[in-house]
């Protein structure tokens, strides 16, 4: 079902080398830790060694007055901040809690957690100087696992936390301290009726941990408070309006005081829309009145920033023996670190989303513990509950005895029906995934050797829009300057200038794309939620046509010709024939010599938060090899089939695709969280978080399904999410079929398999 | 900065020009690079070693440069990313990650260009998989890799 009626494009859909792409292999691009300002401090955080103390004395009088300490900074130094709700586009923040996150107020709440900060002459001074800072403790009992942190004897994080009920028919919650701060429900149908009517019933449990986003550059933030009351901030972040909107909210400046310059970001997957250095940095600029750079160390970046959240999850579904589903329940519980705010809602959205299913409903509860406060991860919340899902219907399929992808086709989600909130699907290329698996060469291949296995699963996203904005202006000789304000993270300078390139009728290389600061350019939200390029796409499209606008009316007045009687067709304005029936045509490059002296340069800008997203799916295959005497899983054959929508650059989806599908290969096998009994992280460097390297891979094989997204002008869908989404489910069914054995936890670790396979004393 | 009993002059040939500087002596290389001299191709992804992401060559060999203390290294050769083009144009490995889109986010990038730079130094046609063992020692967050080794094969059949 490959759409057969694309454009033939001449930009979008070539591979193009990336406009950024030379600074990046020279090392000449400027990624925060970059940054050097004249007089310029550095900061450094010490941290809580606790998982839960009550901070009884907090002395920093001996660190301020270490030679070369010019500033010190503790939660006091920051106004007190009402309770609130800020969006930040991927998730909300409270600004009270993002406080107390930032520089811990009364309590410490997770190891790791930030308790005060210095800026000195050099690192090795403001290293010096956390040695100096007394702290004293009182420490508390605390808890990890959600479904502890869900029982009535728990350790209590937040005395005044209550739980919201966000689901009709269920009573409110009673009025004492809980860790678990909301319970939400989304229904539909009549479950008790759907599962009435099943043959089959099947009902099982899982557990995933923490994951890191593990991105390679640690978090950073520089600031400089100047005495005018202006602040800048100079940092590696996934939006810099977002990260100007959490300063304003932290610090209780106005946003117009406030620039965020963006720096190249060295990955992100979510992880970078929280702030973390920028507002401590911010303040220790200001106490000392010299810029401040603050870049954190890996240990921190695992043990404070980050993760996504650790879960429960138990799905049950009801089938008829010709494999119709008739009802589904999912109970998904996820922890969220030590505040609120866990992507429990998007994953109860997404959980049975491939899935045409009247009679379902899917619990949801964020629940906080004391570990770090969870951020953003790559389609938020969806890995864990479509996993359970997807394990499930492994299950499930073979209690029917019917082929597991038949078994999904025969339920798929198509136009029209109705997703987890009632809602019509529209154009989505679920069942065009589906039969793309089932006919794939690699599903229909045979597979040899010993403690081989093969196993599939599918993926669900929605892809966000938010808001994007961007400023053009045709230069003299005949090119475009371009200023946007999402940052690149992947490829989006290219994916942009590409689409405003087409419809321009240029190439790629005659844009000029920028990534420019908040007080640059328009409005725009996070490089995110898979949303980039599809809204970046409506700006590039509404700059493109204004500019071709008025380049038309530019081109009547030296014709002398009637405006509406000039048109643009492949990079050029044309005119009705002259006099001597001679064709009128300018191409870009001879008209825009000509502005200046027909009524000056254009500069066009333009803003877009349309909502019509394309909802992606993917589906996974994975053949993998078991040792029996190690545990480790060698992933022999791996091929993700996706719905683009159309891919504007190829490769730089393909590399989404593979780079997504990776990181679930790690949380498959390999990535989790180990604390100690003390609460304290034991795994937090790249040698003990074990992220897949080069040698535990084979090249990951894409196939592109192309269903374009009619809500877009050049039919985009956005990529970069739902590609982590199946790999944990389906290297968990190849291992049922290569060992017999069903696991209900990721990662499958080599303990973990050997725990199986071993005898049993 | 304030010259404190604990700082020396660096002096060492990087990118094939000689330099000296104050540094600490508590500096790592990659300290000592960024911070003291302005070279900030390499990068700190971890500061033990893991992540490869401040490879540099010191004397031809492949290191990390945030586990080599700058004291040691005085009067060394020190190549790092910035050294690998050259005035006619890129190395034919930069050309290569370009054109096959060998990096996403870009900073694990120079120090797999200069991890990639000694692997073909050692051995000018290797097997994938002898290219995914040399190259387990840089870690890449945004592309599974898969670009990357065709970056490096593609550079290695270029070369006669």
């Amino acid at each position: 079902m490959v759409a057969t009626d694309k454009p033939a494009y001449k930009v979008v859909g070539t591979r193009p080398v990336r406009p950024d792409g030379t600074d990046k292999v020279t090392g000449r691009a400027e990624y925060g830790a970059d940054l050097r300002l004249d007089g310029m401090l550095y900061g450094a955080v010490l941290r809580s060694p606790h998982a839960h103390a009550r901070i009884t004395r907090l002395d920093t009088s001996k660190a301020e007055a270490l030679p070369g300490v010019l500033a010190v900074a503790t939660n006091a130094d920051f106004p007190r901040v009402a309770s609130g709700n800020l969006n930040l586009g991927e998730g909300t923040a409270n600004p009270m809690w993002l406080v107390d996150n930032l520089l811990a107020g009364e309590k410490v709440l997770y190891h790791g957690h930030a308790v005060a900060a210095v800026a000195a002459i050099d690192q090795h001074v403001a290293e010096d100087a956390l040695a100096l800072i007394e702290v004293e403790y009182e420490v508390l009992p605390f808890v990890i696992d959600v479904r502890e942190a869900m029982l009535e004897t728990a350790p209590i994080l937040h005395d005044d936390l209550r739980t919201a009920v966000r689901a009709a028919g269920v009573a409110p919650a009673p009025d004492r301290p809980t860790n678990v701060a909301t319970h939400l429900r989304l229904e539909k149908g009549d479950l008790d009726a759907g599962f009435a009517e099943a043959d089959v019933v099947i009902e099982r449990e899982f557990e995933t941990s923490m994951f890191h986003q593990g991105y390679i550059e640690p978090q950073n933030g520089s600031a400089f408070w100047n005495q005018d009351g202006n602040l800048t901030v100079w940092t590696s972040v996934q939006g810099s309006f977002a990260t100007r909107d959490q300063l304003s909210a932290v610090l209780q400046i106005p946003v117009s005081r406030i620039k965020v310059v963006p720096m190249e970001i060295g990955g992100g997957f979510g992880g970078k829309i929280n702030v973390y250095l920028e507002p401590l940095a911010a303040i220790l600029s200001r106490k000392s009145k010299r810029p401040v750079k603050m870049w954190m160390t890996r240990e921190a970046v695992f043990q404070a920033t980050g993760p996504t959240s650790a879960t429960y999850c138990r799905v049950k579904i009801g089938a008829k023996r010709d494999g119709t589903f008739t009802a589904a329940h999912a109970y998904l519980a996820y922890e969220a670190g030590a505040y609120p705010g866990s992507p429990v809602g998007a994953g109860a959205q997404c959980a049975f989303a491939p899935y045409n299913i009247a009679n379902q409903v899917v619990d949801g509860f964020d629940v906080v513990v004391n570990g770090p406060k969870t951020s953003a991860y790559r389609a938020p919340g969806a890995p864990a509950s479509e996993y359970a899902v997807e394990a499930t219907i492994n299950e499930l399929a073979e209690m029917l005895q019917i082929d597991a992808m038949d078994l999904r086709l025969k339920n798929a989600s198509r136009e029209g029906t109705a997703n987890a909130v009632g809602a019509p699907w529209p154009t989505i290329g679920a069942e065009a995934v589906m039969n793309a698996v089932k006919n794939h060469p690699h599903y229909t291949s045979e597979l040899h050797g010993d403690d081989v296995g093969r196993g599939v699963a599918l993926g669900f996203w929605f892809n966000g829009g938010m808001e994007s904005s961007g400023t053009a202006t045709v230069t003299a000789d005949g090119r475009v300057s371009l200023n946007m304000g999402t940052v690149d993270i992947g490829g989006s300078r290219a994916s942009h200038a590409m689409q405003l390139a087409e419809v321009l009728g240029l190439e790629m290389d005659d844009i000029n794309a920028h990534i420019v600061d908040t007080d640059s350019t328009g409005y725009n939200g996070v490089t995110g939620g898979s949303r980039v390029t599809f809204q970046g796409g409506w700006v590039m499209h509404d700059l493109g046509m204004a500019i071709r606008q008025q380049l038309q009316e530019r081109a009547a007045g030296l014709w002398d010709v009637a405006a509406d009687a000039v048109t643009y067709d492949d990079g050029s304005v044309v005119g009705p024939d002259d006099a001597d029936g001679q064709p009128r045509r300018m191409s870009f490059k001879e008209i825009a010599s000509k502005l200046s002296n027909s009524g000056g340069m254009i500069t066009v800008s333009a803003t877009s938060k349309r909502n019509t997203q394309g909802p992606a799916f993917a589906g996974h295959i994975v053949d993998l090899q078991v040792d029996r005497d190690t545990g480790k899983v060698t992933i022999l054959r791996y091929t993700a089939i996706q719905d683009v929508g159309t891919a504007i650059h190829p490769s730089y989806v393909e590399g989404q695709i593979q780079g997504g599908a990776v990181q679930g290969i790690g949380m498959a096998l390999n990535e989790e969280y180990v604390y100690d009994d003390q609460g304290r992280l034991r795994n937090s460097t790249f040698l003990d978080y074990r992220m897949p390297v080069a040698n535990d891979l084979p090249m990951i094989d894409v196939q592109l399904i192309e269903v374009p997204n009619p809500g877009h002008p050049f039919g985009v869908r956005g990529v970069g999410e739902v590609p982590i989404v199946p790999p944990q489910a389906a290297i968990r069914n190849a291992l049922y079929d290569a060992l017999g054995v069903n696991f209900y936890q990721t990662p499958v670790s080599p303990r973990v398999i050997l725990d199986e396979l071993l005898p049993k004393d | 900065m304030t010259t404190t009993s604990s700082s020396f002059i660096f002096s060492a040939t990087i990118n094939g020009e000689q330099r000296e500087f104050l540094a600490d002596e508590r500096d790592s290389l990659l300290e000592a690079l960024r911070e003291r001299a302005g070279i900030r191709g390499p990068k700190e992804g971890c500061n033990n070693g893991n992540c490869g992401a401040c490879a540099v060559l010191l004397n031809g060999v492949l290191v990390n440069s945030c586990c080599v203390m700058a004291a040691e290294v005085t009067g060394e050769q020190i190549t790092t990313v910035e050294g690998l083009a050259t005035p006619e144009g890129l190395a034919p490995l930069q050309q290569c990650f370009l054109e096959e889109a060998a990096l996403q986010c870009g900073i694990c990038t120079p120090g797999f260009l200069i991890a990639s730079t000694a692997l073909l130094a050692e051995n000018p046609h290797p097997t994938e998989e002898e290219t995914r063992f040399w190259l387990a020692g840089n870690l890449c967050r945004c592309t599974g890799y898969d670009k990357i080794i065709r970056a490096v094969l593609k550079a290695a059949d270029q070369t006669a």
